[in-house]
């Protein structure tokens, strides 16, 4: 199993759900994030004073898949969340030893 | 002989007066970071608490008594004791002023007489609203129960004695000096304070590395709003009756605010590349400031004028404490000090409607006098100077015993929870736990009964 890890811009997330959602994922956990890439931030001034503002908010999305759906998994949000312009986010995916259904106590796969 | 329509009218400004304190809470309260908004809010609400135990004691009484016919030495620089605890308010009138000059008739003039008592509660209001506009200087760092003596000393010794001055049958007033509703008495007075309270206190820690933006411009704009509401009982009713020169008031009071918004955002737009919300209501208050000891004595067109002086000279006076490096936090100096003497001196020039004893018209109307300019430059350095030097001292005795200053370690976790134990916003669920207890904390762990 992988756990797969997404942090894109805030208006893709829609897409991106809906993309996972016909591909056949169950369940995710999306949070706010705030970061910088490439894109690094912006500025904003407040009484002529200009502030530099690193951090961009983003939207992290973590979906858990089977080791042969990840490589899938990864293409759809990809393709999902891609606009072509600088500070789209990034999507990686790490191996997970465990999972357990916290209602059932399911174990591995069939816990996803 | 008592006027009904005057005393509504009074109460009813007196009412406005007072919304602008917690308008002004709300104002700068958006300004801080949100670690700060409630000590920020506090600090106006407060002076509002003290002030008035101190005007009823004894603040009226040295403001206000003229201690007979104001010509003794003393009376010149503080007034008597005749009124302390309110004592002999109830039963008395304010008289109006017979207009030197104008075109009121001391039967006109006496038709227009209310309760010393309406007099005396809306004169109350400025002094809250004077001692609360200090604060601004100290945002993210001041110790609550400091604050709160060093209002009460600064209203003791700084506000009632130049109320006194300018508007209680003191010197500056007898001189002749124009400040219609306060832009030196309230404003620069103010202004010179906090100037002195941001070198006192010294810097945020972080100030310049760390940003610290305003936290919440819609409650800088409410606030504004209220303020520009409540200015209108400021202005117009500092006519003290409702007649044509409250009308001048309260048209002049609305054309120079509109006009130095306007002016801001524009000034915004060509330095920095935006028009900003913050610009917009920086730029009405500096203009509500300019016009203030103007607003009863010039034409609109003047007041058009005051405006943009107003709200092009703030813009730009709001960056001197980045060039001379002091931190005023929300930049009282830029907009009360500097909107303050841009009003007073102004009228200097454009004053059209003297009406007391000793005043003249300004420079540039007909039958203007010099003099008049000199006495416009004089009040503001007076004034400015006599604030400074004392809130210094005041300022400095209380943080040699005192200590003025939360501990750096309080002002970075925030001064809302360390000094008052509450968080202005409890945005989540998951951080805030804990059993509601009437008595105290809730020990941790509690034996259960068989």
């Amino acid at each position: 199993m992988r756990l797969i890890t997404a942090v894109i811009k805030p208006f893709k997330l829609d897409d991106v759900k809906a993309a996972l959602e016909q591909f056949g994922i169950k369940g995710m956990t999306v949070s706010e994030a705030s970061g910088y890439g490439r894109q690094r931030g912006h500025t904003e001034v407040y009484r002529g004073a200009e502030y530099q503002v690193d951090l961009v908010p983003k939207v992290r999305v973590e979906v858990l898949a089977e080791e042969d759906d990840a490589e899938d998994v990864i293409d759809v949000i990809v393709k999902a969340a891609q606009t072509g312009k600088i500070g789209d986010g990034k999507v990686w995916s790490v191996p997970v030893d465990t999972v357990i259904r916290v209602r059932t106590g399911e174990r591995g796969p069939e816990a996803l | 002989m008592i006027d009904s329509g005057t005393t509504a009218w009074m109460l009813l400004c007196t009412a406005l007066v007072l919304l602008m304190t917690p308008g002004l809470a709300f104002f700068y309260g958006g300004m801080t970071r949100a670690k700060s908004v409630l000590n920020m809010m506090m600090m106006s609400f407060v002076s509002i608490i003290v002030v008035t135990v101190a005007w009823v004691l004894y603040g009226y009484s040295l403001a206000f008594d003229t201690a007979g016919d104001g010509t003794g030495f003393i009376n010149k620089i503080v007034g008597g004791l005749d009124y302390l605890g309110l004592s002999g308010v109830y039963n008395a009138v304010y008289e109006n002023l017979i207009v030197a000059g104008g075109n009121v008739t001391p039967e006109a003039a006496a038709a227009d007489n209310f309760p010393l008592m309406v007099f005396s509660a809306f004169q109350l209001t400025f002094a809250i609203i004077t001692v609360a506009l200090i604060s601004g200087a100290i945002a993210d760092r001041a110790k609550f129960g400091a604050w709160v003596l060093f209002s009460l000393v600064w209203a003791t010794v700084v506000y009632f004695p130049v109320a006194h001055w300018v508007w209680g049958g003191g010197w500056l007033g007898q001189l002749g000096i124009e400040d219609f509703a306060g832009g030196t008495v309230v404003h620069i007075n103010a202004g010179a304070a906090a100037l002195a309270l941001a070198l006192v206190l010294g810097k945020r820690s972080g100030w310049r590395k760390e940003p610290m933006r305003p936290h919440n411009l819609t409650l800088v704009l409410l606030g504004t709003g209220l303020l520009w509401f409540g200015w209108f009982g400021f202005n117009a009713g500092s006519e003290l009756a409702p007649d044509q020169t409250a009308g001048l008031a309260f048209m002049n009071t609305q054309v120079a605010t509109a006009v130095a918004a306007g002016a801001w955002l524009i000034v915004e737009k060509l330095r920095d590349g935006h028009a900003t919300t913050l610009g917009a209501a920086s730029g009405a208050v500096a203009g509500l400031v300019a016009i203030t000891p103007a607003c009863g004595f010039v034409d609109p067109w003047a007041a058009v004028v005051i405006g943009l002086l107003a709200g092009v000279g703030c813009c730009y006076a709001v960056g001197l404490k980045y060039k001379a490096g002091f931190d005023d936090s929300l930049d009282v100096v830029g907009v009360h000090l500097v909107g303050g003497v841009i009003g007073a001196v102004a009228l200097g020039f454009v004053a059209a409607y003297p009406f007391l004893p000793g005043q003249n018209k300004g420079i540039l109307i007909e039958g203007g006098q010099l003099s008049q300019l000199g006495l416009q430059v004089l009040g503001p350095v007076v004034v400015g100077l006599y604030s400074f030097v004392l809130s210094w001292v005041i300022g400095k005795i209380i943080d040699k015993t005192m200590g003025f200053r939360i501990s750096q370690e309080a002002e970075v976790a925030g001064v809302d929870v360390t000094t008052h134990a509450e968080t202005g916003y409890d945005l989540g669920s998951v951080h805030a736990s804990g059993v509601v207890s009437p008595n105290g904390p809730v020990p941790a762990t509690k034996k259960v009964d068989a």
